[in-house]
Order: structure tokens, then sequence, then C-alpha cells
């Protein structure tokens, strides 16, 4: 059975812990992938909710994130979409070369790919899709109504 | 999330309860800061009690860090949970700061 959760977030960093929080507990699942929900899925989210509030809708109260969430058996997805002008992921160095490992930011699109299955910007870069692949016979039991 | 600062000797220690991320990392930055400025010099971070962290607040770490080595001093983090260590690993911090199993660890020899 497959399940969506679609809401949208005022562009306000304090919301994100709350929101992540709620998708995650709408995945009731098996003690196996419970980590991977934890952890890569949880921490992908943030990533993806704070970079769309921060450099996507450039701190702009009055602009909003939209957040998509489909749980299905065998795995996870979400999209999350700002309302800026979008940008080049590709352009994002490396921040775990000698030179950038000191530095304070630029950490949130390279845990994205490091923790999901798949991460998928689309052409404007204001919107990135997070897949979490889950191994066969691992169900989410989505717990939400659409 | 919320901090709590204790002394231990003359390290300063800071128990980190729930989540570091993007909507509450000034908190921490700001409660070290202060410390900084009053004279403090070593630094421990607890996350016996923390869940996750985000990139925000490893940053935050990370920018700390280079503030109390510039003034002498240091961070010691300890006691980071399977999906702490994995962050840490995946970014390479690890190389980055001394962590602890535990905090009695961390303050050995400090």
């Amino acid at each position: 059975m497959e399940r969506e959760l679609v809401f949208e977030l005022p562009n306000d960093l304090g919301c994100i812990e709350e929101a992540v929080e709620f998708v995650v507990g709408r995945c009731s699942t098996c003690q196996e992938v419970a980590r991977k929900l934890r952890l890569n899925f949880r921490v992908s989210l943030v990533e993806a909710l704070s970079n769309a509030m921060i450099y996507g809708n450039g701190r702009d109260p009055h602009k909003r994130v939209r957040v998509e969430v489909t749980l299905m058996a065998g795995r996870v997805i979400a999209r999350v979409t700002d309302q800026g002008r979008g940008f080049d992921p590709d352009g994002v160095p490396d921040p775990t070369t000698p030179r950038n490992l000191t530095r304070e930011g630029g950490r949130g699109l390279f845990l994205m790919r490091q923790l999901m299955d798949e991460v998928h910007f689309n052409d404007r870069g204001n919107s990135v899709t997070l897949t979490l692949h889950l191994a066969d016979g691992e169900a989410l039991r989505g717990t939400a109504s659409a | 999330m919320a901090f709590h600062v204790n002394r231990e000797g003359d390290v300063t220690v800071l128990d980190v309860d729930g989540q570091l991320i993007v909507g509450n990392r000034q908190e921490l930055k700001k409660a070290v800061l202060d410390e900084l400025e009053k004279g403090e010099r070593k630094f421990l971070v607890d996350f016996t009690k923390t869940g996750y962290i985000d990139s925000s607040g490893l940053g935050v770490l990370v920018s700390l860090s280079k503030k109390i080595r510039e003034q002498e001093g240091e961070l010691r983090l300890a006691s980071l949970n399977e999906d702490l260590r994995t962050l840490f690993e995946l970014t390479k911090l690890d190389t980055l700061f001394r962590i602890a199993d535990s905090r009695e660890e961390a303050l050995e020899g400090f």
C-alpha cells in the first residue's frame, strides 16, 4: 500500500525539527529499517529543509517550503521544493578535502548524497527528491492519511 | 534541544540534550563563546543524551574548535552514539576532533 504526506511549512528554521519528527513518526516500520529512518532519512530531510529555507528561499519569512513524502513497500521518497530561483548542485565543493574540512558550512548536500540512495534536483534547482531504498521485504507501514 | 554547562576542574563541560540542528545551533555556540570570553580554555561537549546532529551542528563544532584553538585552548567530544559516529566518519570530522568514548576518558589528561 502506498501512502502520501503533503504539507507546506513557513520559512522558519524553528519548524524543521517538529516537521521531521512528524514525518518519521508516520513511518511505522520493522526494527531492521529503523536505523535507516532514524539516521539516513531524518538527517537528510533536515538538510533538504534547511537548504530550502536558507539558500532557496533566502530566509524570506513570506516564502514557504512544500514537502511531499511517499511511503511504500521497498522505499520512501521525499520531495522538498522551495520558492527560490534554484542553484547548481554540481557546483558544491567536496567538504571532506583538507582545504574544506575546517570550513563551517558546505556539508548539507554531501550528507544527503551519502545517506540517501538517490538525490535528484529538478532542472531549475529549487526542488530536491530524496529516495531511500529498503531491502527486499522491508515494508513501511504508513499510518498517515493522504 | 537543551544543554547544561558544568565544570569539571578547569574543564567546561556541555551536555547536549536532544538534537543539535540548524534551528538551535546558535544557542550552543553562544554558550561556548561566552565561556571563552570569560577566560575558559578547555571545553568538552558530551553527547550522551544527543539524538542526532545535522550539517549545521557539525559546522558549529568546527567553528568553535577553530576559535578555541586560536585562544590556545582545546575542544574535545565524548560519548557519541553510533549514528553520530557515522556522521563524523562520513564527513571525516573524526580526523579533526579528539573523540572519547566517555566523559571520564575525555577528561583524562585534559
